[in-house]
């Protein structure tokens, strides 16, 4: 074992951002995880799955710290140049005069010292930190405080390190995982053979769930109909509700616990059994509610009497993983669906209903009900072999979602703004709007921002549009000319609308990217904001 | 003397008016005073040439032995008398035979480094400060988030990700003059003791190392003769960084792409350009580096040339030593 020091964990995570390969980030980690010891590893890996609580620090006090420490102007070159804070902070950094760090600390050391900081005395904290550490680890420590490493593992490939780790299947890890809490001693031990298997005492867990991959071209010729089942592909959110002996869990696709956010529903979890659904708001005999209606119910620690009343939560439910303490998961789908069905119609059919299937006879009759779905909350079809297992993880054959085409919408671009890091010297985050008002006094106005879709050549492209193109400067941003007879329209591709009381124009779109170039076609045949509302009164 | 009537820029690089002469003019000229070899200060067609016989071997290497009208040796140290000026070369540490040339006439004294390091070097004579009254700097790294770690913690990750890696190759992107050569060095200080495969276009240069006594070990062209990708398991080979791109690097198995060069230490540039293992080995000063180096030189006033000599010019200002940019054209940074 090597001296489990903070660089260690610097040097994992340099190392992981670069590597594109899923084996060779495997391959870091579990060289990661056998090679350091207790609790340095345990920490790591909750700072990879998003486990580590650290009470966050903003950019901005960053920014301050750091320029109490040097000369502005020197730190806006080096920002300007390197584009991402977090870096340029650990770069850039002075080591206080005389100061020779002879103790390299640990992540422990790291970690307890900052989530014993108060929110007052945390920057002070974090700025003697930094002045202990080398570069590589005050960026890690940055990264910690400042919330999301961003180093492309997901907390799943993490998991998957430690099964390779001690020969085991990652299911077994998944299933163990909410029963653990960092730094995760027992686990380790029982991976590499010097423990047994933690037992998880506590109730209610999570269990992993089973996810679809998308169809790709040529997929379902190779597939005969009668071998799946199809469900509507509902836009809601993936939860998992767990009861047993008592305890209530409202899971997270990704095993976060969402109970708080839908007392309502937990309410109504009065069943020993864990189901597999889609939380959706509304009155699942009545109506079920958009997106939009949705979205009131999200991200929301804690939820009003009103909101709960006017947005009741609800459950679609489309598999069960055990009932009354029996496992279901290695029965066909074909069997848990039965099970299913019996077990939902004694629930409260104001809080918990089926998944309807669809019945299709071929895929040419699927594709057409795929694109006219009956309600605009669906964004498309599942399909279900009749005889999977549940099996955890993303298995490739048994599930496929085969979404909605994409809405598209043209529109004339207004403004761009400068990009950062490699596209520090190129406008390429756009906000663009679409035409407004009576005619012949038709304005833009706003409905979106998209800095992606578009190639490398067109980048440029549109950098040159931009820089030729423009009527006013502010900042980062330039304002493009875009009248009747001048501008630049662009196709928009987007998953759906939400109304929007913050955008003059009224809508937000959901995961806007530019999907062509329309320079053939003149800004004033761009669409108009009445196309846009029509989609949302759907 | 006024310092810039000593040198001034010119369309074909610094020029001194009273000596008649340029220093590593980037068009053919009359009389030719270079830094160091690296293609960007050394170019062919002069009609005379001084430089250190490093410098000049190296050329004759790259452009072949006519590359020049006439050519003279400059010994370090020793005063040479160009037109009543003196100049003399010392040591600036950044490859084999690079050297900062001091010019000096009626009391004014300018030295122009060319380019120049300050971290320790096995391949070639560490840099000599030279107290003058104008230092001129380069400035590739002139923003104080370049600092450059030890080589030597570099090529232990190197070493490290090879033992994680046994199955697979490191491809090496170094620049073929100089950086290559401290690479394969910096290997053998560290105890690697296999082969090290180099790519055609390194060949000749570190021949030249060889001969100048600095081992590089036991270096192997890294083509395929009758074997395959096999040979190449757990190899480690070093090459120009453009031949990375090239099928020529499709002869190695499932390669870790890594890039020495002091770019390397901002990971968008290393994550742009496709490198794994980035390894912030420079020959260029860094932040740190240069500033201390300007108050080593005691200098009143300090030139800044091809880099980014905003930030270099601030500090000066800051410092209250007087300072200005020099815009020379046509200097690229192929020494990293």
């Amino acid at each position: 074992m090597v001296r489990n020091v903070m660089n260690r964990f610097a040097e994992l995570l340099d190392r992981l951002v670069l590597t594109p390969s899923r084996n060779g980030k495997l391959t870091l980690l579990t060289d990661y995880f056998r090679s350091v010891e207790d609790p340095d590893r345990g920490l790591a890996l909750a700072a990879i799955t998003g486990d580590m609580s650290i009470a966050a620090v903003k950019p901005a006090m960053l920014r301050a710290l750091v320029v109490e420490r040097m000369d502005p102007v020197l730190f806006g070159y080096s920002y300007d140049y390197v584009g991402d804070l977090a870096e340029t902070v650990s770069l850039v950094w002075p080591q206080p005069a005389g100061h020779i760090p002879n103790h390299a600390p640990t992540l422990a050391e790291v970690v307890g010292k900052l989530q014993a900081a108060s929110r007052s005395d945390g920057p002070q904290v974090l700025a003697k930190l930094l002045d202990s550490a080398s570069i590589s680890a005050r960026f890690a420590i940055i990264k910690l405080v400042t919330g999301g490493l961003r180093i492309g593992v997901s907390a799943r490939l993490a998991k998957q390190a430690l099964a390779d780790l001690g020969q085991v299947d990652i299911a077994e890890i998944e299933e163990l995982w909410h029963g653990l809490t960092p730094p995760y001693a027992e686990l380790f031990a029982w991976l590499e053979g010097r423990a047994e298997k933690p037992k998880s005492a506590a109730l209610a867990l999570f269990r992993p769930v089973m996810l679809s991959n998308a169809v790709d071209d040529g997929d379902l010729e190779k597939l005969d109909p009668a071998d799946y089942a199809a469900e509507w592909k509902w836009d809601g959110i993936r939860v998992q509700a767990v009861c047993e002996g008592g305890i209530r869990r409202l899971y997270s696709r990704t095993g976060d616990d969402v109970s708080g956010a839908f007392p309502d529903l937990a309410a109504a979890m009065d069943f020993e059994a864990t189901l597999d659904g889609e939380l959706l708001v509304g009155d699942p005999r009545e109506a079920t509610g958009t997106f939009s209606d949705l979205q009131q119910r999200l991200n929301r620690k804690s939820v009003s009497q009103k909101v709960q009343q006017q947005y009741p939560a609800f459950m679609r439910c489309y598999d069960a993983l055990q009932i009354a303490g029996e496992d279901l998961r290695g029965l066909p789908f074909a069997q848990r669906r039965s099970r299913l069905e019996t077990f939902v119609g004694a629930l409260d059919p104001g809080r918990f209903d089926l998944s309807p299937l669809v019945e299709f006879p071929d895929w040419e009759a699927l594709e057409r009900l795929r694109q006219a779905p009956p309600h605009p909350i669906i964004e498309g079809v599942m399909l279900k072999r009749w005889d999977s297992p549940y099996l955890a993880g993303r298995p490739k054959g048994p599930w496929f979602k085969w979404k909605r085409d994409p809405h598209t919408v043209d529109a004339v671009l207004m403004y761009a703004q400068r990009g950062h890091g490699k596209r520090s010297s190129f406008y390429s985050d756009y906000t663009f709007g679409v035409w407004s008002g009576p005619e012949g006094a038709e304005e833009l106005v706003p409905v979106g921002k998209a800095y992606f879709g578009f190639t490398d050549e067109e980048l440029r492209q549109i950098d040159k549009y931009v820089r030729d193109n423009t009527i006013e400067r502010f900042g980062p941003v330039r304002s493009v000319r875009a009248d009747r007879n001048n501008g630049l329209v662009l196709e928009v591709a987007f998953e759906g609308l939400n109304r929007s009381t913050r955008h003059k124009s009224g809508v937000a779109m959901r995961f806007p990217r530019v999907s062509r170039l329309r320079w053939d076609k003149p800004a004033a045949e761009a669409d108009r904001i009445e196309t846009l509302q029509a989609l949302l009164d759907r | 003397m006024r310092a810039s009537d000593l040198l001034k820029p010119r369309p074909e690089g610094l020029y001194c008016p009273p000596g008649d002469f340029f220093i590593d003019p980037v068009r053919p000229v009359n009389r030719a005073l270079i830094t160091h070899g690296h293609s960007d200060h050394a170019r062919s067609g002069h009609r005379s040439v001084l430089a250190t016989r490093q410098t000049l071997d190296i050329m004759g290497l790259r452009y072949g032995e006519d590359f020049a009208g006439t050519t003279q040796a400059a010994v370090l140290g020793e005063t040479i008398e160009i037109n009543g000026v003196s100049v003399s070369f010392h040591p600036a540490g950044h490859v084999l035979g690079s050297a900062q040339i001091c010019v000096e006439h009626q009391g004014m004294r300018i030295v122009a480094s060319g380019d120049y390091k300050r971290q320790q070097d096995a391949t070639c004579l560490p840099f000599e400060p030279v107290p003058c009254d104008v230092f001129i700097t380069e400035a590739t790294f002139g923003l104080p988030v370049f600092r450059h770690p030890p080589d030597s913690e570099e090529i232990a990750r190197l070493l490290k990700s090879a033992g994680q890696f046994p199955e697979r190759s490191h491809l090496i992107g170094a620049y073929a003059l100089g950086k290559a050569q401290r690479v394969m060095r910096l290997l053998r200080d560290a105890g690697y003791d296999r082969p090290v495969y180099i790519h055609g276009a390194l060949a000749k240069l570190s021949e030249y190392y060889q001969s100048q006594g600095i081992d590089l070990g036991r270096l192997e062209p890294a083509t395929i003769e009758g074997g395959g990708k096999a040979d190449f398991t757990g190899a480690i080979v070093v090459g120009p960084p453009a031949a990375f791109a090239d099928r020529w690097a499709r002869r190695f198995p499932d390669p870790i792409a890594c890039f020495a060069s002091g770019w390397m230490r901002i990971r968008q540039r290393a994550k742009q350009g496709g490198v794994e293992l980035p390894l912030i080995i420079s020959d260029h000063a860094d932040w740190d580096e240069l500033i201390a180096t300007i108050k080593e030189t005691g200098a009143e006033e300090i030139w800044v040339t091809h880099g980014r000599e905003e930030a270099l010019v601030r500090w000066c200002e800051l410092e209250g030593i007087a300072a200005r940019p020099l815009h020379l054209v046509g200097y690229e940074d192929e020494g990293d």
